[in-house]
């Protein structure tokens, strides 16, 4: 009797501990994604800006330098508005950086990843 | 009542020499500097006063110094991995400078650094020469593999390498811009509300009430940007070790 009474007692308050810190753990991350959700809300809107901001400066630049004066400017426009796209789709995607496609390769070899970017 | 005073929202943004009049020179000590000391002491202050007595149980300054220790030690080891552990001091002293200068910038009469361009571009600027430096001397000319998706039909490289570029070149532009944007207008916003206030007369209490709302806001967001800051000079760091 002595002795059969610490055992479940002991396996108990392991249950319960465990409950407890499950419990704990659940909301702490609750918490934690809706900080992580804004973080992530405000990188996004900066993106295409920036994006354009350099494509924009590159046509201007390559204009002045050479004199061809609303070509590359033009050009360059196109491919910054394309750059900030898809800065915004690599974030929104989960595909880690902002230049290349290395975590989603991983995530394709591991075979989690169920859609590979078009 | 604001005709009068003259004051502008945008008042608070000027950067003018403490202790002296006249020009800014090269070496002129500004409000901007004092503000960058005092967020350095601040800094040190809190870091080596709270691991002062090193007690096996935190007091209180002692917690609150290991928590930001464990917080950025964490968003390393959850981003980059174990490799990160090499660049912990950078990114918790971006951290915390940031972080204290956007705290500091809310208390009256004093002035916000991170609202500047020209101090968020050099901050950026730090990390994105680093990051490239670090990517080229890790793997050498393979680095500029990292412009060509990989996949990609060979027909589509003069439009997609452009576009990568561009794309890697606007890390600093975001990066700056985001902190920046974000403190000056929430600090033109706060500004112009609390404008209003004496205006209204009793009405005022509406805009009283909205100011100690954003507020609350503006101390959330300056915690927020110095963690965004972080995490994406840990990503660029983690794409700089791991390229595809």
């Amino acid at each position: 009797m002595k002795d059969d009474q610490p055992l479940p007692s002991l396996e108990k308050l392991d249950e319960k501990l465990r409950a407890a810190e499950a419990k704990r753990r659940k909301t702490k991350a609750g918490s934690e994604d809706r900080g992580k959700g804004l973080a992530f809300a405000m990188r996004i809107g900066v993106e295409i800006v920036s994006a354009l901001i350099v494509g924009v400066a590159i046509g201007y630049f390559l204009d002045q330098w050479l004199g061809t004066k609303p070509w590359f400017l033009l050009l360059f426009f196109v491919l910054g508005a394309a750059a900030g796209f898809m800065n915004v789709f690599r974030v929104v995607g989960g595909l880690g950086g902002q230049v290349g496609y290395g975590r989603a390769k991983n995530r394709d070899a591991a075979g989690e990843g169920q859609d590979k970017d078009g | 009542m604001a005709e009068s005073g003259g004051h502008s929202p945008l008042e608070q943004f000027v950067i003018k020499p403490v202790l002296a009049t006249g020009e800014i020179g090269v070496l002129t000590f500004t409000n901007s500097a004092l503000m960058m000391v005092l967020a350095t002491g601040l800094i040190s202050a809190f870091l080596i006063l709270g691991m002062r007595r090193g007690a096996l149980v935190p007091g209180r300054m002692q917690s609150l110094a290991e928590m930001s220790y464990e917080f950025i030690a964490g968003l390393i080891s959850d981003t980059v991995g174990a490799e990160g552990r090499r660049y912990f001091p950078i990114i918790f002293t971006l951290f915390m400078f940031i972080l204290f200068g956007n705290l500091l910038g809310m208390l009256p009469y004093s002035f916000t650094f991170t609202s500047h361009i020209i101090v968020t571009f050099a901050l950026a600027a730090l990390v994105f020469i680093g990051v490239t430096i670090l990517a080229i001397a890790k793997h050498g000319m393979h680095f500029f593999s990292f412009f060509v998706p990989p996949g990609a039909p060979i027909a589509m490289w003069p439009l997609l390498i452009p576009i990568e570029v561009i794309s890697y070149l606007s890390r600093p532009i975001s990066l700056s811009v985001r902190l920046f944007a974000n403190m000056l207008a929430g600090h033109t916003l706060l500004k112009v509300i609390a404008g209003f206030i004496g205006v209204l007369g009793v009405f005022g209490v509406l805009p009283l009430a909205l100011v100690v709302a954003l507020t609350g806001l503006e101390i959330l967001i300056a915690f927020l940007q110095a963690y965004v800051f972080a995490i994406l000079t840990c990503l660029y760091i983690n794409d700089a070790l791991h390229l595809h």
